[in-house]
């Protein structure tokens, strides 16, 4: 099965890559963007995918400092 | 007194790591797919790019097999000193609150940094001079290059509070020195035993004075004399 992990920064804590990309939309002539903020995915194949939350919590995502969003692929 | 100097794929400090140590003591280099600490009575977790930083700094290195020698051997109380991306190491193994992030200003920035020694009554700190003429003042002053991407300290509130309040805050960067945003100006924690200790800047870049200063040589005598005091 086709899992996407999506990981980001916990709201609250500082993400400056997210303000660094929403400084620079603007510059381009693209107004009314709010609240950017920049994570990583995460693709694979997984047989089981009742261990992708262990997954998570033990090596993909840090749970101090990141949400994860896990999306299975119809 | 021998210090164990881990080496991972894509490490570049263990060798001055190493050759700091060995001004103190014996060192050998322990390479990360050995469980075996062969004897060491201190370890010490260098800087670099283990496992590449792939996914983040230091969340694979956690999981290699000297590693859970490591944990191990922090668990029955063993000296263990993470420095720069041996801190984001230990913090990945759970063996120090908090975690490392991106440098508020987004870039790798190699500059020499000003620490204050806010605890000097610890394994790591203990051998620190007071700074000032005359010994005014009772805080150590350390004069250490920092070079990192990756080196905001980041803990929630409940955890800042437990960590300030016990003690476990060692070093800070000094007035106008924390150019990655850390917070509460934290650059270096231990655990709550304080028998780990984890720091961005680099002491074992500072211990000749060909490089500008000695100021990095104090931890690593520390840590022998705590090693030593403990055999007594």
């Amino acid at each position: 099965m086709r899992a996407r992990v999506l990981i980001r920064p916990k709201a609250g804590i500082l993400d400056p890559q997210g303000e660094a990309v929403q400084r620079a939309l603007p510059a381009l002539g693209f107004e009314g963007v709010a609240n950017v903020h920049v994570g990583r995915l995460v693709e694979l194949d997984v047989q089981d995918a009742s261990q992708l939350e262990s997954m998570c919590e033990r090596l993909l995502a840090n749970p101090l400092v990141e949400d994860y969003e896990i999306v299975l692929d119809k | 007194m021998k210090f164990g100097v881990l080496r991972f794929p894509g490490s570049c400090d263990e060798v001055d790591a190493l050759h700091a140590a060995r001004r103190v003591g014996d060192a050998e280099l322990l390479w990360h797919g050995e469980r075996d600490l062969r004897g060491a009575d201190a370890i010490v977790v260098p800087g670099g790019f283990s496992y590449g930083d792939y996914l983040r700094a230091g969340a694979i290195a956690r999981f290699s097999p000297v590693m859970e020698s490591v944990v191990a051997f922090a668990r029955d109380g063993g000296i263990v000193l993470g420095i720069c991306n041996g801190f984001q190491v230990l913090c990945e193994a759970q063996l120090l609150p908090g975690a490392l992030l991106p440098n508020a200003n987004l870039r790798f920035t190699f500059r020499q940094v000003q620490l204050d020694v806010v605890e000097r009554d610890t394994a790591f700190t203990c051998a620190c001079a007071p700074a000032g003429p005359g010994g005014q003042g009772t805080a150590a002053r350390l004069s250490i290059p920092a070079k990192h991407s990756w080196g905001r300290y980041h803990a929630d509130e409940p955890t800042l509070a437990s960590i300030e309040a016990g003690g476990q805050v060692v070093l800070r960067y000094a007035e106008g020195e924390n150019f990655n945003g850390s917070l509460h100006d934290i650059a270096g924690v231990r655990n709550a035993r304080g028998n780990v200790l984890g720091l961005m800047p680099h002491p074992e870049h500072a211990v000749d004075a060909l490089c500008g200063s000695t100021d990095g040589l104090c931890i690593f005598v520390s840590m022998r004399i705590a090693v030593e005091g403990a055999r007594v």
